[in-house]
C-alpha cells in the first residue's frame, strides 16, 4: 500500500552490512543507568513502582501546601480538574474514575505540581495518592500506599470501561 | 460591491437555498460574455487619471532572512484560551483561525496547540530519543544521527480529541469564530523517519505489544500506543512544512500517528518504552476517555471520526450583499480519504455534492467548494462529510445521544451556520 512497505526490500539490496536492513544503524547502545525514571511508567500490576510509602494523614498536609491552590482546599473545589468527586466541574475525578491507582502515583510524581514537576519525593507522591484515594472513600485514612498496596487497590470504576482498540482497532467509536 | 448584473436565471441550481452546479460558474461566464461576471463591471468611457500609488515610485525594501506575513495581516492569530489562567497559565489551548485561511496547509505558526504544561525550552544538543523496554538492543539517538536516516514526507491533519468542545457541551450555541469553535484541527506536511525503521533497529521483542511514548516536557506527557500502529504508518517527524518542527509542535522531534487523536502525537518525543500492555497513563485513564450515556466509559478511542466544517462563510462573518459566493470548507477523517462532502443551504431539506479540491489525501484535510447564489433570505448552511469507509458525520443530536452530557471529546457532529436576513453568520444547533 504505502511506499514504506517497499523500503525494506530495497534497503536489503543496497545495505552492505545488512545488520539494520532499513536504516544506517546509527543508534548507540543505551545503558540502564542512562534512562530517567520518567521514561517508563508504573504499570497497573505494580511493576516499576519504587521504594517508599505514605498515608492519607501525611498526604493531607502536603496537599494543603502544594496542591490546594489549583485543585481546591478539599480536592473538590478546583478550579483545575478536582481529583475528588465527581462534580459539576469535573465528571472524571482521578481518585475515583481512573481504573488503576498506580497511575495516581506515577502522574503526581512526574507532573505535579505543574509549576514544579518532579520536585516531590517518592514518599510524598505515595502520601498524596493515598490522600486522594482516601478523600474519594476508596481507602482508609491510615492505610499506607506503597509498591505492594497501591496496585492492590480496587478502583470503583475499573470494570466500567470498554477498550475500543481491543474491540474495533482504530475504527472511530 | 454590487452583484446586480449577475443573472441567476442563467444558472442551474442543484439544491435548495441557491446551491449551484459545481461547473455553473464557467457557464455563467460564457453566457455573460465575460463583460459582466459575478458583479464585476468594466466601466466604459471613464477618463479620469488613474491613481498611481507611492510604492511604484520608490525602491522596494531590502531582503530579509525570514519572511513574515504582511503587516496588515497581523490580526491573523491563533485564538488562545487559558482555562486556568489565574493559577496555571501553562495549560493552554490555541485554535487555528480557519475563518481567515484558505487552502489546506496550516501555516506552521498558526498550527493549533494544546499544552498540558506549557512549551518547554528543549536543547537540541542534549535531546536524545531512547528506545528501551522489551527490545533486543536498547538504543539512543541524537539529532545529528537521525538526520542521516531515510525520510518520508506526508501531509496529515492533527485534531485534538477536545476540538469543537463548546458545541458539545454549551447549552446555547456560543457565538465565536471557527478558531474558537473548531480551531483544534490543523494540517501540515510532515517529514521524518518511519518509526518502523527505528523500532526495527532496536528489535522489539514479540511480547512488546505496546509502546509508551514520553515527551521531554515538564509533565513528561506519556501515552501508550499499540505497536501495530507504530510499525504501520507512524513517523518520527523532524520537519513541518519544510522547516524544523517548531517549539510549539515538539522541537526537535515529535511522534506522528496519522489519524489518531492529537494527544497521542507526543511532542518533544524522548522515549519509546516497549511493554507487554498499556500503562494506563493519566491521559488514557481520565482526560481522554469518554463517558457514555449509560454511565460506562470508552477508553483507547484512538481514531478521529469523519468531520467537516464550512469555513467560508462561517460564524462571526458578515455577508457582503446578496449574489454569488463560493462556499468553502475543510473535511477530514482519521479512517482514510474523504469520499464526498454534501452541502445544504436549506437546513438539511436538500443536499448537493461539493467539489473536492485535489489532491484528496488520506488522513489529511480536503478542501471542498461549491458555488452558491445567496438570495438575501435567512437560511441554514451545513456540510456533511463521508469517508472511504462509508462513515458519515452524525447530526448533533444523534452524537449527543450517545454520550453523557458532560462529554466534550470526539465531537464530529454536523455544524450548522445560520445566515440572517441582515447577512450575519451565526453558530446554531440543528
Ligand atoms: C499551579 C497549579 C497546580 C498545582 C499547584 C497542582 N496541580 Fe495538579 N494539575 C494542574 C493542571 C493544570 C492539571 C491538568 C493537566 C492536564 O490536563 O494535563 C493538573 C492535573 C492533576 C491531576 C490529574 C487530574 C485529572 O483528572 O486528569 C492530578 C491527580 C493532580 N493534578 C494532582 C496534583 C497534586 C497531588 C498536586 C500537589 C502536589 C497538584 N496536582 C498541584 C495544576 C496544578
Amino acid at each position: 500500500m504505502s511506499m514504506r512497505k517497499l523500503i525494506p526490500a530495497a534497503a536489503v539490496l543496497f545495505c552492505a552490512n545488512g545488520a539494520w536492513a532499513e536504516g544506517p544503524g546509527l543508534g548507540q547502545a543505551l545503558s540502564a543507568e542512562e534512562i530517567p525514571w520518567y521514561a517508563s511508567y508504573a504499570m497497573p500490576d505494580g511493576r516499576g513502582l519504587p521504594e517508599g510509602g505514605g498515608t492519607a494523614a501525611v498526604g493531607a498536609g502536603i496537599y494543603d501546601g502544594k496542591c490546594a491552590a489549583c485543585h481546591g482546599a478539599t480536592g473538590v473545589e478546583g478550579p483545575v480538574t478536582p481529583p475528588v468527586g465527581p462534580n459539576d466541574i469535573w465528571a472524571k475525578p482521578a481518585g475515583r474514575y481512573w481504573p488503576y491507582a498506580t497511575t495516581l502515583f506515577d502522574y503526581i510524581r512526574r507532573a505535579m505540581p505543574i509549576d514544579a514537576p518532579k520536585s516531590l519525593t517518592n514518599d510524598e507522591a505515595y502520601a498524596l495518592a493515598a490522600f486522594i484515594l482516601y478523600r474519594n472513600g476508596v481507602i482508609g485514612e491510615a492505610e499506607a500506599m506503597n509498591a505492594q498496596t497501591l496496585p492492590a487497590v480496587v478502583m470503583p470504576n475499573r470494570d466500567n470501561f470498554t477498550d475500543v482498540w481491543a474491540k474495533q482497532g482504530a475504527t472511530p467509536w | 460591491m454590487t452583484h446586480s448584473s449577475f443573472n441567476p436565471t442563467a444558472l442551474d441550481y442543484v439544491a435548495g437555498g441557491g446551491l449551484m452546479n459545481r461547473r455553473s460558474l464557467l457557464r455563467a461566464a460564457a453566457i455573460g460574455g465575460g463583460a459582466t461576471f459575478a458583479g464585476l463591471t468594466i466601466p466604459k468611457g471613464a477618463r479620469a487619471d488613474p491613481l498611481i500609488p507611492d510604492w511604484v515610485k520608490v525602491a522596494g525594501a531590502r531582503a530579509r532572512g525570514y519572511g513574515m506575513p504582511a503587516e496588515q495581516e497581523a490580526d491573523v492569530q491563533r485564538a488562545i484560551i487559558e482555562p486556568y489562567k489565574e493559577v496555571a497559565p501553562s495549560f493552554s489551548i490555541s485554535g487555528t483561525p480557519h475563518q481567515k485561511l484558505r487552502g489546506t496547509i496550516t501555516p506552521s505558526g498558526l498550527h493549533y496547540e494544546l499544552h498540558h504544561g506549557g512549551r518547554p525550552d528543549v536543547d537540541p544538543d542534549q535531546h536524545r530519543l531512547m528506545i528501551h523496554g522489551l527490545v533486543d538492543r536498547p538504543l539512543k539517538f541524537d539529532l545529528d544521527s537521525l538526520g542521516r536516516y531515510p525520510m518520508v514526507t506526508e501531509t496529515h491533519f492533527l485534531e485534538c480529541a477536545g476540538n469543537s468542545l463548546f458545541n458539545a457541551i454549551m447549552p446555547e450555541p456560543m457565538q465565536a469564530g471557527c478558531d474558537v469553535l473548531h480551531g483544534l484541527l490543523s494540517n501540515s506536511e510532515w517529514t521524518g523517519i518511519p518509526m518502523s525503521v527505528l523500532l526495527d533497529e532496536a528489535g522489539v521483542k514479540p511480547e512488546g505489544r505496546w509502546v509508551v511514548a514520553v515527551g521531554n516536557d515538564g509533565p513528561s506527557l506519556a501515552r501508550s500506543i499499540p505497536i501495530e500502529k507504530l510499525m504501520d504508518d507512524a513517523i518520527l517527524a523532524l520537519y513541518q512544512n519544510g522547516e524544523r518542527v517548531r517549539p510549539e509542535q515538539g522541537y526537535p522531534m515529535r511522534l506522528l500517528v496519522p489519524g489518531f487523536e492529537g494527544n497521542m502525537n507526543v511532542k518533544w518525543l524522548t522515549s519509546l518504552w516497549a511493554t507487554d500492555a498499556p500503562a494506563h497513563t493519566k491521559d488514557e485513564s481520565g482526560e481522554y476517555t469518554e463517558l457514555l450515556a449509560d454511565g460506562t466509559s470508552v477508553e483507547f478511542t484512538f481514531g478521529m471520526g469523519v468531520k467537516s466544517i464550512i469555513t467560508h462563510p462561517s460564524s462571526t462573518m458578515t455577508m457582503t450583499g446578496n449574489g454569488f459566493y463560493e462556499i468553502s470548507g475543510l473535511a477530514w477523517s482519521g479512517a482514510g480519504p474523504i469520499r464526498k462532502v454534501e452541502i445544504s443551504a436549506d437546513g438539511g431539506a436538500s443536499w448537493a455534492e461539493a467539489e473536492l479540491v485535489q489532491p484528496v489525501l488520506s488522513r489529511a484535510t480536503t478542501r471542498f467548494r461549491l458555488p452558491w447564489h445567496w438570495e438575501g433570505a435567512p437560511t441554514l448552511l451545513m456540510s456533511r462529510a463521508e469517508d472511504l469507509t462509508g462513515a458519515v458525520q452524525p447530526t448533533r443530536s444523534d452524537w449527543k445521544a450517545r454520550y453523557d452530557p458532560s462529554n466534550f471529546l470526539h465531537n464530529n457532529a454536523i455544524q450548522a451556520w445560520q445566515i440572517t436576513a441582515e447577512g450575519m453568520v451565526q453558530n446554531v444547533y440543528a
